[in-house]
């Protein structure tokens, strides 16, 4: 980096992140600008790194679930497919054919609601206002489907090894199918919104291209190695929870720039509900969870008490020693409480 | 001169058709536009929820504050001081106190300690529960003024969390 201030040269070299309202604290990025022109940039990454790995390995199988959720929030439900296949794959076990055809519907719908976030955001930070209030009005149906199904509209854990935990709620394949219906015609008027706009083009275009070689070397997969021409998706090339029986694309662009895989999820979004739409015609009928029991070399072992880490108060309530053993007072009776002033509706 | 070259004018240095002249002058481009913007703007595709006024209406299978639920005919505890839900608990924040009923030989719950404040609310302990005596239910105002009311005992549990005034 030269030496120099912005004041007599036109080099400047800024951080942006990790506290960059839009990068939510994810990574930092040395920037050497010339005005409004990156010149160059330098990343810093693992601001993100929350030791996953670590807690995984004092949890059990089904224990670790709910952590998948929160690695990527808008992709709860993918994170967590990922997951129980894993897991599924390790104990060999084949799951019932009811709980892929559900899995694949809501693992879509999250690709939606993920993607239609991206989108939003996307265009918001280019300057575009508007596409962001209309995709959070069509991911919020998709949210409120996933609420209806498991309770909760983020961190959902929706999948269980084995299978699922919730039956389908009664009108899950009608509002799906109207969320469908209802969602086709929304995304021709995004793109009517962005696709040919001079200044989306302009700002896209031939920005932040990545070869497809370069996907390979740095390992880059999903719409940004499709958008620089390369048809691989593991849906089809290594097709998992019955995606071989759906019909549907592989969309790819040759150029692998931003407006490329713009256009490419663009696309995949309309292959989703493709897909979405044929799975959930043919929901089969069948149990939708497979019993697995305890795993092998997993043994039932006592509840880990709380260690030295739990609050005070937590250890006195429920009678644990300050090193997380089990006192023989065992804790305060009901009754004798309202430590904390509550907050709630008063 | 051809039929195109009498509807070009010269305004400020620039050639332009009539045609895009008058467009520009009725702002033809910025209505289409705004034709689009008018089409959401019909009070059913209003989706603000006015919160504290309007409390949402959440999923049937919300999983919110826990509740140790209650027998109705007799005021006594569902709960049959089994454990499976403090195992089954990814952040072991349960803790269930018991002993054994001398008289029935049977084991009794005690306590109940739920940390709400470490919960991530993913249902593990609801589905373990062979009784359905702990249960997630749709509440999901869960703020308090201290880290401690976070803390639910098993009368927490059982009566729901009663709203205290705040106190300087």
């Amino acid at each position: 980096m030269p030496e120099s201030t912005f004041l007599d040269s036109t080099e400047l070299v800024l951080n942006m992140g990790p506290q960059h309202p839009s990068t939510h604290g994810v990574l930092r990025v040395i920037l050497k600008l010339d005005g409004e022109k990156v010149l160059g940039t330098d990343c810093v990454i693992g601001y993100l790194h929350r030791g996953v790995e670590k807690i995984a390995e004092n949890r059990t199988w089904a224990q670790f679930n709910p952590y998948t959720d929160r690695m990527d929030y808008v992709a709860a439900i993918s994170n967590g497919l990922g997951y129980c296949l894993a897991v599924e794959k390790l104990l060999n076990v084949e799951i019932p054919a009811r709980a892929q055809a559900v899995r694949v519907v809501l693992t879509e719908l999250n690709r939606l609601a993920s993607h239609l976030l991206w989108l939003g955001t996307h265009a918001l930070d280019i300057g575009a206002i508007t596409p962001v209030f209309y995709c959070l009005r069509e991911r919020e149906e998709a949210l409120k489907i996933f609420e209806n199904y498991c309770g909760a509209r983020l961190t959902t854990h929706a999948f269980r090894i084995g299978g699922l935990q919730y039956e389908t709620y009664d009108g899950f394949e009608r509002e799906v199918r109207a969320f469908c219906k209802m969602f086709l015609p929304k995304l021709d008027e995004y793109e009517d919104l962005l696709t040919n706009n001079r200044i989306w083009i302009g700002r896209l275009q031939n920005v932040g291209v990545l070869s497809a070689d370069e996907c390979k070397e740095y390992g880059v997969t999903g719409p940004m190695l499709r958008a620089a021409g390369v048809k691989w998706d593991l849906r089809k090339a290594q097709p998992y929870s019955g995606y071989e029986k759906y019909d549907f694309e592989i969309p790819t662009r040759q150029n692998g720039d931003t407006y490329d895989r713009y256009i490419v999820r663009m696309q995949e979004m309309r292959q989703a509900t493709r897909i979405i739409e044929q799975a959930v015609e043919s929901l089969p009928e069948g149990p939708i969870i497979r019993g697995i029991g305890l795993l092998r070399g997993e043994r039932r072992r006592p509840a880990a008490l709380p260690g030295p880490g739990a609050p005070a108060l937590f250890r006195e309530l429920a009678g644990i020693g300050p090193h997380g053993e089990r006192r023989a007072d065992s804790g305060r009776g009901g009754g004798d409480r309202n430590t904390g002033y509550c907050a709630r509706r008063g | 001169m051809t039929g195109e070259r009498l509807e070009e004018i010269h305004l400020f240095g620039k050639s332009v058709t009539m045609g895009k002249l008058l467009r520009k002058i009725f702002l033809v481009d910025l209505f289409t536009g705004l034709k689009v913007t008018f089409r959401s703007q019909n009070p059913k595709y209003i989706y603000t929820e006015q919160y504290p006024a309007e409390r949402p209406k959440v999923g049937e299978r919300y999983r919110g504050a826990p509740r140790l639920n209650i027998n109705p005919d007799n005021g006594e505890t569902l709960c049959i001081a089994c454990n499976l839900c403090a195992l089954a608990c990814p952040e072991s924040l349960i803790v269930v106190g018991s002993e054994r009923n001398e008289q029935t030989k049977r084991k009794e719950l005690t306590t109940f300690t739920y940390d709400t404040s470490r919960c991530m609310f993913c249902g593990l302990c609801e589905d373990a529960c062979p009784v359905d005596a702990l249960e997630l239910t749709q509440d999901f105002e869960l703020a308090t003024y201290t880290r401690e009311g976070q803390i639910w005992d098993r009368q927490t549990l059982e009566e729901g969390p009663k709203p205290t005034p705040y106190k300087c």
